[in-house]
């Protein structure tokens, strides 16, 4: 028997990924992290500069100055071209690392936090956030992956809390801006607790006076201004945070410490693990015991991944989840024995075409998910017509430009699915009436996109 | 292996190998025994991000409209001394002479208060009453208008391009395809791949759709590639032959319309859009334009000042377009709240005075003869669809 972690928990297998056992898998968690310094992406702050430089540029611009103008769409292809070097990165660092979980890990995380400013400047570093507030964290605690977070630009501007301001703060009564309860609802409702999880909206309206404060300076990004901050202290949840004093990020961090720590987020977050990584409708027991190790290590989020890929309910559920495309586009990649290196050269144009056109045909533009609740987990979300067929032709396409790589299709399909192959694909694979459609076949069999 | 065109049968009886019946495979039958409940069709534009509809039909007549917009340009055409429309959907004025285009002004879902994209889209969609949380039902109220309708086929109601489309999704059968997705394997190959399948029903039914979708518009995807640039007019034309054909109920999106900054220079973009995308439609649809309505709506309406950036934040009331041979059109229907300040909801949006519901309601029952009750009890449950002019010939 094939041990499959590798699919579940990584990207699949190629020439230089044999299966592995889930505790090697886990044990490469304790690597040091070099991808960030490898494969680099533009990040918030350099945004953030540009995207001064760049404003500045257009009101000069509008003025008249011609020389502001071609500044102006200088910056422009710089900030936009940011984006698909994100993207670039963020694939190279799949293929390359020595701990495929950790990415794995932190596309889960990305996704349970998900920041997606429709705005060039934070789009521009939307890799950015993920690389100071969620990837230092998968191992860590969940406490502190919270507050990595809420001092993020992007992340309070896609919530709207950078513009939410205490009612009765200094700030609201000269500006005549107001509260804005977006952050507190989803805080309370995707990030921690869940829907339904027993808080009010009062709770919800506390919550967002007491994160007022936070918010985001366009020239240097976060800050805490106490002049936006509601007055006094608030009730959230039957706890008291904040004084009459002077108000500080610090009562912040108690309340989403409390968050952290209450039995409702160890649930929702037990939930969310087994079901992006083991089924859609994961087992109670598991469920349960992945919420008992969340609150048993204080929200170490180390301890809940061993228990989740140590699990025996975990190895026993069948590969019935779907590569999300992203996933799947890198697997396949994998699977050709592609580089970091090979992808750092691709030309601009090859980027378009082979990598950020097909993600959005398949369904998964690149950091443009549907909503603040991320990518949808059921398979039968990615798995339509249009988005297997998306999948098809890109198969067939990556498969023309590489099938010099494989010398046969079918010990291709032994490396990549061995022992996983049903009989059909089996049986389809030589049938191909050419090498490059045998090649196709393993590509975009159901068994290669299941995980 | 057979090197012939892959048929519809080959399909069929390669599935049938695999144990698996036309009963069990709604659209394939569906393809090959059409019989569309009704003759009318009906075209749902999502216009995402929020229309503002103060901008696109300008109430010029209102005394106080003209000290609240300042810097969105004078291009008008006079609608009914009142009404003036956007001079960027000119080209739809042909439309308004011939009475069909109508108007149905200060809407809005029961969406209030929260003014966001996401939760007054899946409002919108979903088509629920005031108090219904966001999210609260999974279903669109299209996808709802199939399911309690009988004789309903695969093609019948169609989701085009690549987005989640919920206002079509549910329980019952809808067909989802893009006009630039494509397919193109050899024969032997698509054959092999249906065997693949065949033990996987995702990814068998899946494919099914899309190997016969993908021969079906060969033709129209080299036609839409004829205009880059403008993908909201190949997916026109697609949905244009696809209601030549079997399907009665066509939806997709067109998206851009948040425009909190440079209003007046975003506008004319995303009404030439809108109008091309309307008149695609009228020219696709050749004969059968005058058994149809096309209904654009909007999650929610902007602010009725401007703001500090020449544009207009998320409000609440707005327009809603209809058009179309089917339409009773040449009216910008409405109890128009007005514009000074007491008028306005929080003293900053347009007083919303009916129901986008509503509108999309008696447009239904009026296009494929549906029963009141039907319409309140099943599409938009607990909607009062009384006293709703007649909005459809």
């Amino acid at each position: 028997m094939t041990d499959t972690a590798g699919i579940r928990f990584a990207y699949g297998f190629g020439p230089a990924h044999p299966p592995v056992p889930v505790r090697r898998l886990l044990n490469d968690l304790k690597k040091p992290d070099d991808m960030v310094s490898r494969f680099p992406v533009m990040t918030t702050s350099q945004a953030l500069r540009e995207g001064q430089a760049f404003r500045k540029a257009g009101k000069a611009a509008q003025a008249g100055d011609a020389a502001a103008q071609a500044r102006y769409e200088t910056l422009r292809m710089s900030l936009r071209n940011a984006v698909t070097s994100g993207l670039r990165s963020s694939v190279a660092r799949m293929l390359d690392t020595q701990a495929p979980l950790r990415e794995r890990l932190v596309w889960f995380w990305a996704d349970h936090f998900t920041a997606a400013p429709d705005n060039l400047v934070l789009r521009a570093g939307a890799v950015s956030y993920v690389d100071e507030a969620i990837r230092p964290y998968v191992t860590g605690y969940f406490a502190d992956m919270l507050k990595a977070v809420v001092r993020q630009p992007a992340m309070l501007s896609y919530l709207d809390q950078a513009v939410s301001f205490g009612p009765a703060s200094p700030l609201a009564a000269r500006t005549g801006r107001g509260l804005n309860e977006n952050f507190a609802r989803e805080l309370l409702e995707l990030h921690t607790m869940g829907a339904g999880s027993g808080y009010t909206q009062q709770d919800v309206r506390a919550a967002a006076e007491l994160l007022t404060g936070l918010t985001v300076n366009p020239k240097t990004g976060f800050v805490f201004r106490p002049a936006g901050a509601q007055p006094g202290a608030e009730t959230v949840l039957g706890r008291s945070y904040g004084s009459d004093k002077r108000a500080r990020p610090g009562d912040i961090d108690a309340f989403l410490d409390d968050l952290a720590a209450r039995p409702e987020t160890a649930r929702h977050i037990a939930r969310k693990l087994a079901v992006h990584f083991v089924a859609d409708t994961p087992p109670g027991s598991l469920v349960a015991d992945l919420a008992e190790s969340y609150s048993a290590s204080g929200g170490n989020l180390m301890a809940v991944t061993r228990t989740l890929a140590e699990h025996p309910q975990t190895a026993s559920a069948p590969l019935r989840k779907v590569r999300q495309p992203l996933e799947f586009i890198v697997s396949a990649l994998r699977a050709f024995g592609l580089t970091g290196a090979q992808i750092s050269t691709l030309p601009a144009r090859d980027m378009r075409r082979m990598l950020v056109r097909p993600l959005a045909q398949m369904g998964q533009p690149f950091m443009r998910p549907p909503g603040p609740d991320g990518w949808p987990e059921a398979p039968s979300h990615w798995i339509t017509p249009q988005g297997l067929a998306a999948r098809i032709s890109w198969s067939r396409a990556l498969t023309g430009r590489l099938e010099d790589s494989v010398s046969d299709p079918r010990q291709f399909l032994e490396q990549v699915l061995p022992g996983i192959a049903g009989p059909d694909l089996r049986f389809a694979v030589p049938a191909a009436e050419t090498r490059a459609e045998g090649i196709t076949m393993v590509l975009v069999s159901s068994e290669f996109n299941r995980r | 292996m057979t090197s012939a065109f892959l048929s519809r049968r080959t399909i069929l009886k390669g599935l049938g190998s695999a144990g698996c019946s036309a009963a069990a495979w709604p659209f394939m039958s569906g393809i090959t025994m059409a019989s569309a409940p009704w003759d009318a069709r009906l075209v749902v534009i999502v216009l995402r991000g929020a229309v503002d509809g103060l901008d696109v039909v300008r109430p010029v007549g209102d005394p106080a409209f003209a000290g609240l917009r300042s810097g969105f340009g004078n291009g008008v055409h006079d609608l009914d001394g009142f009404f003036a429309l956007n001079a960027g959907l000119s080209q739809l004025m042909p439309l308004w002479d011939a009475g069909e285009l109508a108007f149905a002004h200060a809407v809005s879902t029961p969406y209030r208060n929260e003014r966001s994209h996401f939760d007054g889209q899946n409002m919108l969609e979903a088509g629920m009453g005031p108090g219904s949380a966001p999210g609260e039902r999974r279903d669109g109220w299209l996808n709802r208008l199939l399911q309690a309708s009988p004789g309903i086929h695969m093609e019948t109601g169609f989701a085009i391009g690549r987005g989640d489309l919920r206002i079509l999704a549910g329980d019952a059968p809808v067909a989802n395809w893009s006009p630039d997705s494509r397919l193109s394997l050899g024969s032997a190959a698509e054959q092999l791949l249906v065997r693949m399948y065949r033990s996987d029903p995702l990814f068998r039914d899946a494919a099914a759709e899309a190997l016969v979708l993908s021969r079906d518009t060969e033709g129209l995807q080299s036609a839409s590639a004829r205009t880059p640039g403008r993908p909201e007019r190949a997916i026109a034309e697609f949905a244009a032959s696809r209601m030549r054909g079997a399907t009665r109920i066509a939806s997709f999106s067109l998206s851009g319309w948040d425009t909190h900054r440079a209003q007046a220079r975003e506008m004319p973009g995303l009404l030439g859009r809108l109008s091309d995308t309307i008149l695609t439609l009228q020219r696709g649809l050749g004969p059968v334009w005058s058994e149809t309505a096309i209904l654009a709506v909007t999650e929610f309406g902007r602010t009725v000042r401007q703001n500090g950036s020449q544009g207009t934040d998320h409000g609440t009331g707005g327009v809603m377009l209809m058009a179309g041979g089917a339409v009773r059109g040449g009216v910008v229907y409405t109890d128009w709240p007005g514009l000074s300040e007491e008028n306005l909801l929080d003293r900053r949006d347009l007083m919303p005075t009916a129901d986008v519901r509503g509108y999309a309601g008696a447009v239904m029952q009026g296009l494929f003869g549906l029963e009141q009750s039907m319409i309140e009890r099943h599409v938009f449950p607990g909607l009062d669809l009384a006293g709703l002019p007649e909005v459809v010939r």
